[in-house]
């Protein structure tokens, strides 16, 4: 039974059950692509949205496949610990919820662009913006694509490099067209209905599991720790991060970045952009916040079952490791059709995934650089969208060309730095921006660049990229920043350049632009 | 967790009047921006919306990190079980759980009963909206 399910499932289905979900995404975005002309349509969806749309989508957006597979996988193998990533991915939507979403929302047209070069010197803000939008929006991106690779290898029994490329071109290509046709709009429907499909499936998991163990968490618990290696200790923090100084901290700094990289991640703030109005954009949170809290509560349930009903030891030492641990439960529970669900839901994740990312990256490119620097404002809105698209076309086939490269490494720290640098460079702005007064141009680049240049450095000097048998260069060693995430680091680094940055500079600021903006990103006046 | 966040008591919270614009602020092409912020309601709005959100958000980070820092610093305390195999770990993981609901929640509703309508007086007021 296990053998099988390790191997591939049944690839045939497993297609068929994907190829049933691109068909019924085709046709909602060939449905819903009539009006992409203005850059509204194809950046925001004309705003049409309602939040309970949008905070389905927002989830199906921030739902990567490294959360359903990896936290899954991660509490499956080393207990407790894969719970802590959870923990920190849900809490961090109450910054979204009382700090950043309505005011952006208010504040903003189509990009995080709009909200903090509001009242600054518009080209270099905007410029910045940009770098650090496309930065996170490719890092995060190629986390998704080069987790392609392994689960092709695991789902559809393609275990040739060439193969799985291919195979990768296609979710590329796939993607690239939802985001041409079907603009902000069809890329949102996409992220509904893998968002529904997502939470449908773990919920009946989930309640199938504790019906198994008799609603009984404890017997749950008991069955998990039996079953894996480690034993008890999965029920108490420590088997991942519990080693000694330098991975606890590492854990607390991978904890900060979490918590304070959601608000800051841009693909995350356009969606806000999406529906009509603050209360919208509030309502979206609220609905965001409460598929997020039934799904991470469900891959608790699910993690601790796979390590029960599956175990620990089958998991980790099957083709996907941890990724796969999703995967053979539902093999286990409900055989080859359930796994084919999971595997086209996981497949239809990392689609939309990064659809949403490309449109993102795009819309920045577009309306930031291309309208806003380029064409000093002056862009009209048909040339402006063919920039979108064009743009579009080039990040998909970088990220194909970055996901077929990058298959089989480890990459998996892409998405914690994604949120590191969200958290570094976005959210201090943000929030001085939106806060603080006196903030102004120099705060804002300082503080920016700052963030950005921290995190990378640190990174490259940790031992993420030398010096262990995990690093991407094993056999150099130049890590001299013993943590993984730069988080702890970085983000106090960046708030403290954007607060200096401010003070020593004569720049006062544009007063008027200023009160326009309080007023406007309270009231919505103006927006 | 619901003490904080209960909401300031209807009567309380009477929408406060736009003072200290003139008519030409409603009829203007853009909205008096200087005028509105100076005014009396946009202060109490900005008032309100801080007095409620700024110590929330210092709590629920507080409560976060507590909640990291025992993880990865007391872990023995972490595993106490409670019931069964239910380790107190858990249960202050599913609190952080209850903890994000319940201040969403709470927010929501203070947001309706004091934040809103305000909004939607000075943006009367401010012509944006009609009466």
């Amino acid at each position: 039974m296990i053998e099988a399910a390790q191997s591939t499932g049944n690839p045939v289905l497993n297609t068929a059950v994907f190829g049933l979900f691109v068909a019924l995404t085709l046709f909602l975005v060939f449905k819903v692509s009539t009006r992409n002309s203005s850059t509204s349509d194809y950046y925001a969806a004309g705003g049409r949205f309602t939040g309970a749309q949008n905070g389905i989508a927002l989830s199906g957006d921030f739902l990567s496949a490294a959360s359903f597979l990896g936290i899954a996988g991660a509490i499956a193998v080393n207990g407790y610990d894969g719970f802590l990533y959870s923990i920190g991915f849900l809490v961090a939507w109450l910054v979204n919820l009382l700090l950043i979403a309505e005011l952006v929302r208010n504040t903003g047209r189509f990009t995080m662009g709009d909200v903090i070069s509001f009242r600054m010197r518009q080209r270099p803000v905007r410029a910045a913006a940009a770098t650090s939008t496309l930065v996170i929006s490719f890092f995060y991106m190629l986390a998704q694509m080069a987790g392609a690779g392994g689960l092709v290898a695991l789902l559809l029994g393609v275990h040739g490099k060439g193969g799985q490329a291919i195979v990768i071109m296609i979710v590329g290509l796939v993607m690239i067209f939802y985001v041409l046709v079907g603009g902000m709009q069809g890329t949102t429907w996409v992220q509904i209905v893998k968002a529904s499909m997502l939470i449908v499936c773990v919920v009946l998991m989930t309640v199938f599991l504790l019906g198994k163990f008799g609603f009984s968490i404890s017997a749950l618990l008991d069955g998990a720790a039996e079953h894996n290696p480690k034993g008890d200790k999965v029920l108490t923090p420590g088997a991942l991060y519990g080693k000694n100084g330098i991975s606890k901290l590492d854990f607390v700094s991978l904890s900060l970045a979490l918590i304070l990289g959601a608000a800051g991640l841009p693909h995350v703030l356009m969606r806000f952009y999406t529906v009509p109005n603050a209360g919208q954009a509030r309502r979206s949170v609220v609905w965001a916040v409460g598929s997020m809290s039934v799904f991470y509560l469900a891959t608790l349930v699910i993690g601790y079952g796979a390590s029960a009903l599956v175990g620990a030891d089958v998991i980790a030492n099957s083709t996907g490791k941890e990724n796969s641990a999703a995967p053979l439960l539902a093999f286990e529970i409900g055989g080859p059709l359930l796994l084919g669900v999971v595997a086209a839901v996981a497949f239809a994740t990392i689609l939309a995934v990064v659809a949403g990312l490309t449109i993102t990256a795009s819309a920045s490119f577009a309306h930031d650089v291309y309208a806003n620097i380029i064409k000093k404002g002056n862009a009209d809105a048909p040339s402006e969208v063919r920039v979108a698209r064009l743009t579009a076309v080039v990040v998909g086939a970088l990220s194909i060309i970055g996901g077929i490269m990058a298959n089989g490494q480890n990459v998996a720290f892409l998405v914690a730095l994604a949120f590191a640098f969200a958290a570094s460079a976005n959210l201090s702005t943000l929030l001085y921006s939106l806060f603080w007064k006196r903030f102004n141009t120099t705060g804002t680049l300082w503080a920016m660049y700052t963030g950005l240049g921290s995190c990378l450095l640190l990174v490259i000097f940790s031992p993420v990229v030398s010096g262990k048998s995990t690093s991407i260069f094993p056999a150099a060693s130049f890590d001299i920043f013993p943590l993984s995430n730069p988080g702890i680091v970085s983000i106090p680094v960046s708030f403290i350049a954007g607060f200096l940055g401010t003070l020593l500079s004569k720049d006062q600021g544009d007063q008027a632009r200023q009160k326009e903006m309080e007023v406007r990103s309270l009231t919505g006046i103006g927006a | 967790m619901t003490e904080v966040a209960r909401p300031l008591p209807r009567a309380s919270v009477p929408p406060v009047p736009l003072t200290g614009m003139g008519a030409d602020a409603r009829h203007a092409a853009g909205p008096d921006y200087s005028a509105i912020v100076d005014s009396e309601a946009f202060t109490a709005l900005r008032k309100r919306f801080r007095r409620y959100v700024f110590p929330m958000t210092a709590l629920f980070l507080a409560w976060y990190l507590t909640y990291v820092l025992l993880a990865a610093y007391a872990p023995g305390f972490m595993g106490v079980r409670l019931t069964g195999s239910v380790t107190i770990g858990l249960v202050l993981g599913v609190l952080q759980f209850v903890s994000t609901i319940a201040i969403t929640w709470g927010y929501v509703r203070y947001a309706r009963r004091a934040i809103d309508p305000q909004v939607a007086q000075i943006r009367q007021e401010a012509g944006v909206d009609r009466p």
